[in-house]
């Protein structure tokens, strides 16, 4: 065999010999198994430690209040958004308490008015609403219910109601604007409530002449609008109304 | 006797050979003994592979679901995820984080993400009016073609059996190129670890038969986890009651995180 084939085979059998080597040390154990990944780094992640248990979890001992939030307007809402990551309590329940928010500021994380909300979520403005008294006071955060229970219209009209709560008519009753016949609760699809049909109605507090407190907005009837009824363009129970 | 309509049944039963009852059991019985093998034979199971399939886990490809008009934008999801999946603090690392848009009367879109909605959203106080406004949830759209996977120059990111995208942290080498490719801004580069990080599906609570922590704490029931395309799961109804859109159809990632009632704003 010539010299020189010699010397190449060795110098291709070496670089096969090293790379050989190299790609044994430096491709990880179980690359390759599953896929172009580490298929060891799946399991790795899986055993991570929990921080959430569970509402399952929490069920298990606390049943009587587990059942009692399950039939109230807080049934969907999981024990630890309030009461925070329980996994640590759920495994040593003597020694670690999780936290039982009391204070005013937590229940508006939800429950404050914010533009952006669904309109029918129950929102209040924290300011205006029962100032200084803990929310708890009046709410049982296991069974939230309205200190009033709705009747008349909010009953059947409670996206509208609880709309209207926060917007500048909050005080207005519904039957201001609203001609609602008795008959109506009884065949509600065939005695509709009436609505305002005049611009007139609206211009009784909102005219520029209208006998009514200075902090209603005004505007000049015969000039704005086009003619069209005020609530075609504005929609009065809407906290946004311009 | 017989009506004339099932005559012919009647007769053709006539002809038939007496059986004797001792041969009848007999007969039933090899009957029941080679139908089994017979099935196991041609292979049951796979006529009716579902089932076999769902068992062994093989169709399982997780999916989120998020309805747009159920987010009431308290961030307690932001929060949970820093919670259970050590993300830290600073207002730059979310694995999910929720956006306010605000559309305005002129048409500006606004969108903003105070500390990704953990300490709630201030008023919008903008003069100009509003029209339309509303959260969106966002966080890793854990997506079938990831453009994330297909940067990655050493394999540490990958999609596993069941459609989550995970990062191997031990063998990422912190280049960042993922967190470049990733169209929805999902990942984020670890300060401490100097790894690429990112929503992982809450993988070790899936593991463990739990769904992910901003599901466990949605208040509104606005997010929702399943398996796609199995139909015995909150997911699958999700899928099948609401229209149903994708962030950045597109791209053709494919994601699988599903929105309902999303706005043609959203980006």
């Amino acid at each position: 065999m010539p010299q020189q084939v010699v010397r190449l085979g060795i110098a291709f059998a070496v670089l096969a010999i090293v790379f050989m080597a190299a790609r044994q040390a430096l491709v990880p154990d179980t690359f390759g198994e599953t896929g172009h990944y580490r298929a060891a780094a799946v399991d790795s992640i899986a055993a991570y430690p929990l921080q959430y248990a569970g509402h399952d979890a929490c069920a298990v001992c606390h049943r009587p209040i587990a059942e009692k939030k399950s039939d109230s307007n807080h049934s969907g809402v999981s024990c630890e958004v309030c009461h925070g990551p329980a996994a640590d309590h759920a495994a040593a329940p003597g020694s670690v308490k999780p936290p039982a928010p009391r204070e005013r500021g937590f229940c508006p994380m939800c429950h404050g008015y914010n533009a952006s909300r669904p309109s029918g979520f129950p929102q209040i403005d924290p300011v205006a609403h029962n100032p200084t008294v803990p929310c708890m006071t009046c709410h049982d955060p296991h069974a939230p219910e309205p200190p009033v229970i709705p009747g008349a219209c909010r009953a059947c009209h409670g996206q509208i109601a609880s709309q209207k709560g926060v917007s500048h008519h909050a005080t207005l009753p519904c039957l201001t604007c609203h001609e609602a016949p008795d008959e109506h609760k009884a065949t509600p699809r065939l005695i509709r409530p009436g609505k305002p049909d005049t611009r007139d109605f609206c211009g009784g507090c909102h005219a520029e002449a209208a006998v009514s407190p200075s902090h209603i907005p005004r505007i000049d009837m015969s000039t704005h609008g086009d003619g069209y009824l005020c609530w075609q363009c504005h929609y009065p129970h809407h906290p946004g109304t311009e | 006797m017989a009506s004339p309509a099932d005559g012919r049944d009647w007769e053709s039963r006539e002809t038939c050979e007496p059986v004797d009852r001792r041969d009848f059991l007999w007969e039933a019985l090899k009957a029941s003994l080679g139908v089994p093998i017979a099935l196991s034979v041609v292979r049951v199971p796979e006529l009716c592979g579902m089932q076999e399939e769902s068992d062994a886990g093989a169709e399982r490809i997780y999916g989120m679901g998020i309805d747009i008009r159920k987010c009431i934008g308290c961030g307690r999801c932001a929060q949970a995820c820093k919670n259970e999946n050590d993300v830290p603090d600073e207002p730059y690392f979310f694995n999910t984080w929720v956006e306010r848009y605000v559309i305005r009367s002129d048409g500006e879109i606004v969108v903003d993400s105070p500390n990704g909605g953990i300490d709630g959203f201030p008023p919008y106080k903008e003069e100009g009016g509003t029209l339309r406004t509303f959260f969106v949830p966002k966080l890793c759209n854990h997506c079938e073609e990831a453009p994330c996977v297909q940067v990655c120059p050493v394999g540490a990111t990958f999609i596993t059996d069941d459609g989550a995208v995970l990062v191997d942290e031990e063998y990422c080498i912190g280049c960042g190129y993922c967190v470049q490719a990733c169209p929805y801004g999902a990942r984020w580069f670890d300060p401490v670890k100097h790894v690429a990080r990112k929503c992982t599906f809450c993988y070790h609570r899936l593991a463990k038969g739990k769904v992910p922590a901003c599901v466990e704490v949605c208040p509104t029931s606005a997010r929702l986890f399943g398996n796609v395309g199995h139909r015995a799961n909150p997911l699958a109804h999700f899928l099948r009651f609401n229209e149903i859109q994708v962030l950045k159809p597109h791209l053709n990632t494919k994601p699988k995180v599903f929105y309902a009632n999303l706005d043609g704003e959203v980006r």
